[in-house]
């Protein structure tokens, strides 16, 4: 039986005190649990902020790479063993901005993955810019000016087909956990948007500013229904809904590849590979 | 008795050049001749020019000639652009009927492709096939070799579809010998010996080459001169357990295989260079982390977009230099098909045995040129996958440390979900277990650890192959897919009674040091040929071993070496031999 104590890294954890990420690391932790996954079965993808720290602050396998390129790496990692547990991790800085093609990418191409995005609104690795999504007109060290429109990752993510949608809110850890388990159990790929206060650099949409005006979709809320959930992900402001906004199920890439029926990759014996009969056709 | 008889097939993109020049080169190579064809064609779809050079020959080397003796022009275009380059005695072959031009002259040879066509199989499509036959015909080849390669052509469009090309291509080769008496062309003999031989390009050769060392997982954004590697691995890949993924960017293509390579499988990429510049920051990654991972960088010319569809050997520094940071590397740079089979091989297992990114550097001369080779020999295919863990010994594993500190600066290799063993690491510097650290002496520790790994590299390179002549007042040094050429160089001087040596890298990186200079103090004077304008690896030469080379011969008009055009810039650059 799997419990939190599996999940307890000795790594010292290096964010500020107050910050939203503490509890986002106890819903991920909370939902692996449940799943009665063991550490050794997970594969925690990573990019750079503050937020890819997360794999270091529990257990699992980590592959903790570039700025933005968490999606690459980890549908890498999954085509090679898809026996693994793959849960990618980043903020909105790497997801929405240095690697939003990527984000576009993996939508479209279904790869079974989780990822999880912490956004605050605000790069806090780097202190305090403004990111792509931060409220139009947040000054900050490079946008004095303010900043400009900001990105809505649920619409790019719908308009990608991801299919499987949510946000998450890291004051409400049970509620959050839940969503981690739909996101990971969801065969297929999974955004997880994950609002969240950053206590040092975003004074506007604090702890209190979400904690305001999230609330959970309503009951009967239909996620399979696409038009809802278009109009769901384009409330912001005085209400924000958290829960799955969308979900449908069809094929993964996995599924559509031959070479992945019998075994992953990784178990395919490599020695000696034949190919007298590839030669055979340049005779 | 030697042959070497070159014979080149032009047309606009959309004529069939390609196919034309394809089945050619089979019959000859079918007839136990040695192949060596190069492509040349515009960075479009349909119009412009291309052509198919093809030159079938008995002494192996690898090289064009840029003298024909035989043109056959499917357009007016060719006969304009190409004429001059026939040879005393060549014959053009051409459809004045089609081209609408009559030309005058005892070298043309005009034959009506397509009235041939129409007349004979009811098909003007099967125009080329009846030039293909006009062709062999004029030199009384084999008609058997032409007709079994037109069988293996189009067998799979069904039997009427071989059968009308064998008629087709018999029209044209009777068509030649009844009316074709005028021209004095020499005979083809063939030898009595017929080998069985693979006829591919390099890019084909390197895609064997990686699937039978166990390659599992390709990803790719199609760039000339590459995509055909990306097209093979994902058509035979899907009998043969490899993924092949065309994905959004080079940046995903390079940190996928990097996830891939993480993960336990061996990964690869190929791109060129404005592909391989957006991998650059994965190629650290990979350095940082320890991944195995293999590169194939087919160079063209640059910079940025430079000429798409031709060749240079313009990124030897690019190559060496790529990724922020120190990391160890092994560059590899075949010299021909053969080569580049086995160098994917060995690439393959470098990058395993010592955790570190290995590239190959092609070019589009390499690449995309057909040539005879011996059949690969597939006992000499070894897979060493260095310091991986067995899955015994990580069932339980506990404590593992993906970064452990070891003499030789490789660790063992444990996997993700390969047993109990928790397989960490980071691209910020990390500690033996992979957690991100702050502390110089961890970090000292670490890059003194990956930069170990640089020794037992530098002990698999092969040194240059060093050839040497008698008395040669010369060394003629070059790189990758020069060899063919200055190899026919040396064999032309020799004859002229001007001996020189001849050394040659096909893996640069570790560099070579000792052998190449002690090669460099043989001969009086040491020149570099090389397809770039700055001579890089003459660069590398001085930096590496203190030798500055005499001359260079160097060519970067996107066209690959000729011999006679290397043996007349070294005669400008060599007086007194």
């Amino acid at each position: 039986m799997v419990t939190v104590k599996d999940y307890t890294s000795d790594v010292p954890i290096a964010w500020c005190p107050g910050c939203g990420n503490f509890g986002i690391l106890q819903a991920v932790k909370k939902a692996l649990v449940d799943l009665n996954l063991e550490p050794h079965q997970i594969l925690f993808v990573s990019g750079i902020g503050q937020a890819p720290k997360l794999p270091h602050y529990t257990r699992g396998n980590v592959f903790n790479g570039l700025h933005g390129r968490t999606l690459p790496a980890a549908t890498g990692a999954k085509i090679a063993n898809h026996n693994l547990t793959v849960i990618g991790i980043d903020g909105d800085g790497g997801a929405y901005g240095e690697g939003v093609q990527h984000l576009l990418a993996a939508a479209r191409r279904n790869v079974n993955l989780t990822y999880l995005v912490h956004n605050n609104q605000v790069y806090g690795l780097t202190k305090g810019q403004a990111s792509p999504t931060s409220d139009l007109g947040f000054v900050s060290k490079t946008t004095p000016l303010g900043s400009g429109q900001p990105l809505n990752p649920m619409m790019l993510a719908l308009a990608s087909d991801a299919s499987f949608l949510a946000r998450g809110f890291s004051g409400d850890i049970d509620h959050l956990a839940g969503l981690i388990k739909a996101g990971v159990t969801h065969r297929g790929f999974a955004l997880i948007d994950i609002l969240q206060n950053c206590v040092s650099f975003n004074h506007i949409n604090t702890f209190a500013w979400y904690k305001q005006r999230v609330y959970k979709v309503e009951e009967g809320y239909n996620p399979a229904d696409k038009t809802a959930a278009l109009l769901k992900a384009q409330e912001w402001g005085d209400k924000i809904p958290i829960g799955i906004i969308y979900k449908q199920e069809r094929p993964v890439y996995e599924d559509l590849l031959p070479q992945l029926k019998d075994m992953p990759l990784v178990k395919q014996l490599i020695n000696p590979i034949k190919i007298e009969a590839l030669m055979e056709e340049f005779v | 008795m030697t042959v070497d008889f070159n014979i080149m097939v032009g047309g606009e993109a959309g004529q069939g050049v390609q196919s034309v020049g394809a089945i050619l080169s089979k019959a000859f190579a079918r007839g136990g001749l040695d192949v060596f064809a190069d492509q040349d064609y515009e960075s479009r779809v349909r119009g412009g020019h291309n052509f198919f050079r093809i030159r079938a020959k008995t002494d192996g080397l690898p090289a064009i000639s840029l003298e024909l003796d035989m043109l056959v022009a499917l357009n007016k275009e060719t006969i304009d652009l190409h004429a001059n380059e026939l040879k005393p005695g060549g014959v053009i072959i051409y459809d004045a009927e089609q081209t609408k031009f009559k030309a005058e002259g005892s070298v043309y040879f005009d034959v009506s492709f397509v009235r041939l066509a129409e007349e004979k199989v009811q098909n003007k499509l099967m125009s080329n096939t009846v030039a293909v036959g006009a062709a062999l015909g004029l030199i009384n080849y084999d008609f058997n070799l032409l007709s079994a390669v037109l069988e293996q052509e189009f067998s799979r469009h069904g039997d009427k579809t071989v059968k009308d090309n064998i008629t087709a291509a018999r029209t044209g080769y009777d068509f030649a010998r009844e009316h074709g008496k005028t021209f004095n062309i020499p005979e083809i003999r063939l030898p009595a010996q017929i080998k069985r031989r693979l006829l591919l390009n390099g890019n084909e050769a390197l895609s064997l080459g990686a699937m039978a060392a166990g390659c599992k997982f390709v990803a790719g954004y199609p760039m000339t001169p590459s995509s055909p590697i990306l097209e093979y691995i994902a058509d035979k890949g899907r009998q043969y357990g490899v993924v092949m993924m065309h994905v959004e960017d080079e940046i995903s293509a390079m940190n996928m295989a990097v996830g891939a390579g993480f993960t336990g499988v061996r990964a690869m990429v190929a791109t060129s260079g404005g592909g391989f510049a957006l991998m650059v920051e994965g190629l650290a990654l990979a350095g940082m982390t320890e991944t195995p991972v293999v590169v194939v960088l087919g160079q063209r010319p640059g910079p940025a977009t430079g000429l798409p569809t031709r060749t240079e050997q313009a990124e030897l520094f690019f190559a060496l230099h790529a990724g922020h940071g120190e990391f160890p590397r092994a560059v590899l740079a075949p010299a021909n098909a053969a080569d580049a089979f086995y160098a994917a091989v060995k690439a393959f297992n470098l990058a395993e045995k010592y955790q570190t990114p290995v590239l190959i550097l092609t070019d589009h001369h390499l690449a995309s040129s057909y040539a005879t080779v011996d059949l690969f020999d597939l006992t000499k295919v070894e897979i060493d996958r260095g310091a991986l863990l067995s899955d015994e010994a990580v069932k339980n594993l506990t404590d593992y440390k993906r970064h452990a500190v070891t003499a030789s600066g490789v660790s063992p290799r444990a996997l993700p979900g390969q047993g109990k063993a928790l397989v960490v690491t980071d691209s910020d510097e990390h500690d033996e277990a992979g957690h991100m650290i702050e502390d110089a002496a961890t970090r000292n520790q670490q890059v003194d650890k990956r930069l170990r790994k640089r020794d037992g590299l530098q002990r698999e390179i092969t040194a240059p192959e060093f050839i040497e002549a008698d008395g040669a007042a010369v060394t003629l040094i070059g790189w990758g897919s020069t060899y063919g050429a200055i190899r026919e160089a040396a064999a032309l001087l020799e004859k002229d009674g001007k001996s020189v040596n001849t050394l040659h890298f096909r893996q640069i990186w570790p560099f070579p040091s000792e052998a190449v200079s002690a090669a460099l103090k043989k001969a009086k004077k040491n020149i570099v040929v090389e397809g770039n304008a700055t001579a890089q690896l003459a660069q590398l030469i001085r930096r590496e071993t203190g030798y500055q080379v005499d001359a260079t011969i160097l060519k970067y008009d996107g066209r690959p070496f000729s011999p006679s055009e290397i043996v007349d810039r070294l005669n400008g650059e060599v007086k007194a031999w």
